[in-house]
């Protein structure tokens, strides 16, 4: 491990809370956090330090999970305990809530935008996902409620340029949905986890899918197309690779740099983990090593990773402790 | 009360000796030696909580032991099996969260904690332990106002 894993800042984001999450702006100039104190932050960097910007801390009644950028930038959204996600509206350095979209039963646990920014997922305790669409005119309606899982759905992520959608849930399985006859249905189960799936990350390139779990594993999975002559079917996927011995607790997050492609992890453990593919290997067979390990990140769990949009190598992390931390990933390979 | 008594899963329970107070060794007692937290201690903090339906502890009807508690002070990591009293005891959840919370509430922030149930002794046991090692549950369910008020019913201090 010659790579390395040097720390930028941190910063107090969250205090006597939780830091659940991260999200960088597209053009990675702002960074939104959010956590059990169920506020949502906005940071920007002032010089060379960050500043909050702003506290959007009047949409949510309980925990804010998770938040999302749309693909302008423009909007954000945030995921709560208290059953409803929040659209907030950029408006020079301020942020106003532009609707609230409920009818989950229970907890969001997640919410993503497609690659156009015109579908918004969201998906919950209530075992369902949920597609929404939005209009010219910032109205959001629900196009469809799917029900493929047994339970508890953790997250949802969007193929980085097609309308697929994926999620991860409780019931150790991972879904990819399509749209068809202007219905969402889900096309392929993924099966081979052995407790809760936690994340998901598509690669740079939209091919593969990284999941990682409760069973402290990462697993790479790879859509089958017709030519690979294995029998599968079109739209199917199989898992390629799993990167199993390295993490000691569970595995919350797991993010694929579009710029580098790296994977990091963020582990239970309080550990940072980033791997490099060995760009030798088969394809259809492919290898991972660990490049760089940062044991003590974080002084409790880390719950999220988040790779600069522009910017290769800056990571972003946060954890129970409510910090956010953000570090210089610097490959020599 | 036999009314009450009708609606026990549990209606008689056993009922188990209490153990008897720590005894301080002079090492201890020296306040300028490091002094890790051991087993026992951890015993202490979750020994007098109450059992939900019962008016007894856990230590009395022997849902949590000492040679159940395994702590390591140096790793951070605390790891306790409660026996729930029936292997169908619909209150294991509720137990679990009990010990998880009371332990979360008294141990510095570094500590993982672990709360399983002893292997064998229940009939929903993975699902349990699940519920109990998924902390963005355990969170949600910490925000339920009932479900809290609860969960510190069981950790209130009975007047003895």
């Amino acid at each position: 491990m010659k790579d390395t894993l040097a720390p930028v800042l941190r910063l107090s984001a969250h205090p006597d809370s939780r830091c659940w999450y991260v999200a960088w702006s597209p053009k990675g100039s702002l960074l939104a956090s959010c956590g059990g104190d169920r506020a949502v932050r906005i940071w920007g960097k002032e010089g060379d330090n960050w500043e909050c910007k702003c506290v959007l801390s009047d949409g949510h009644q309980r925990t804010v999970r998770k938040v999302a950028w749309s693909p302008c930038g423009n909007y954000l959204a945030s995921a709560s305990f208290d059953a409803t996600t929040c659209i907030w509206k950029k408006k020079n350095d301020d942020f106003e809530c532009l609707t609230v979209l409920e009818g989950h039963e229970n907890e969001v646990k997640c919410v993503a935008w497609a690659p156009s920014g015109n579908l918004l997922a969201t998906c919950s305790r209530d075992k369902s996902v949920w597609i929404w669409e939005v209009d010219e005119e910032d109205e959001y309606e629900c196009v469809s409620v799917v029900n493929s899982h047994t339970q508890d759905v953790k997250h949802v992520v969007w193929h980085p340029t097609q309308e697929l959608l994926a999620s991860a849930s409780y019931d150790n399985k991972v879904c990819i949905y399509k749209e068809e006859d202007d219905d969402w249905e889900c096309r392929a189960t993924l099966e081979g986890h052995t407790s809760t799936v936690w994340s998901l990350s598509f690669d740079p390139e939209g091919q593969r899918l990284a999941s990682c779990s409760d069973d402290r594993t990462v697993k790479i999975w790879k859509e089958c197309t017709p030519g690979d002559g294995d029998g599968s079917t079109d739209g199917a996927w199989k898992c390629v690779c799993t990167l199993s011995g390295f993490h000691s607790r569970t595995v919350y997050d797991v993010a694929w740099d579009r710029l580098t492609g790296a994977l990091a992890t963020a582990c239970g453990d309080d550990g940072v983990r980033i791997f490099k593919e060995d760009t030798t290997a088969d394809p259809e067979q492919p290898v991972f090593y660990l490049s760089a390990h940062m044991p003590k990140a974080h002084s409790q769990d880390v719950n999220c990773v988040a790779w600069h949009p522009q910017e290769a190598g800056l990571l972003a992390t946060c954890s129970d402790n409510g910090e956010i931390a953000i570090w210089n990933y610097h490959s020599d390979a | 009360m036999s009314a009450t008594a009708a609606r026990l899963e549990n209606a008689n329970p056993l009922i188990f000796q209490r153990a008897g107070e720590r005894l301080l060794t002079a090492g201890e007692e020296d306040e300028d030696v490091a002094d890790p937290i051991d087993d026992r201690e951890i015993f202490d903090l979750i020994r007098s909580i109450n059992d939900p339906e019962h008016p007894l502890s856990l230590e009395e009807l022997n849902v949590v032991e000492q040679m159940h508690v395994n702590v390591n002070d140096q790793e951070s990591t605390v790891s306790v099996e409660f026996t729930p009293t029936i292997p169908h005891c619909s209150m294991a959840t509720l137990i679990g969260l009990s010990i998880k919370v009371k332990l979360l509430r008294s141990l510095p922030d570094r500590f993982k904690i672990d709360v399983h149930i002893t292997p064998g002794t229940h009939a929903s046991e993975d699902a349990v332990n699940k519920q109990l090692a998924d902390k963005e549950r355990v969170a949600a369910a910490l925000e339920n106002s009932q479900l809290l008020e609860v969960v510190n019913q069981c950790l209130s201090t009975r007047p003895v």
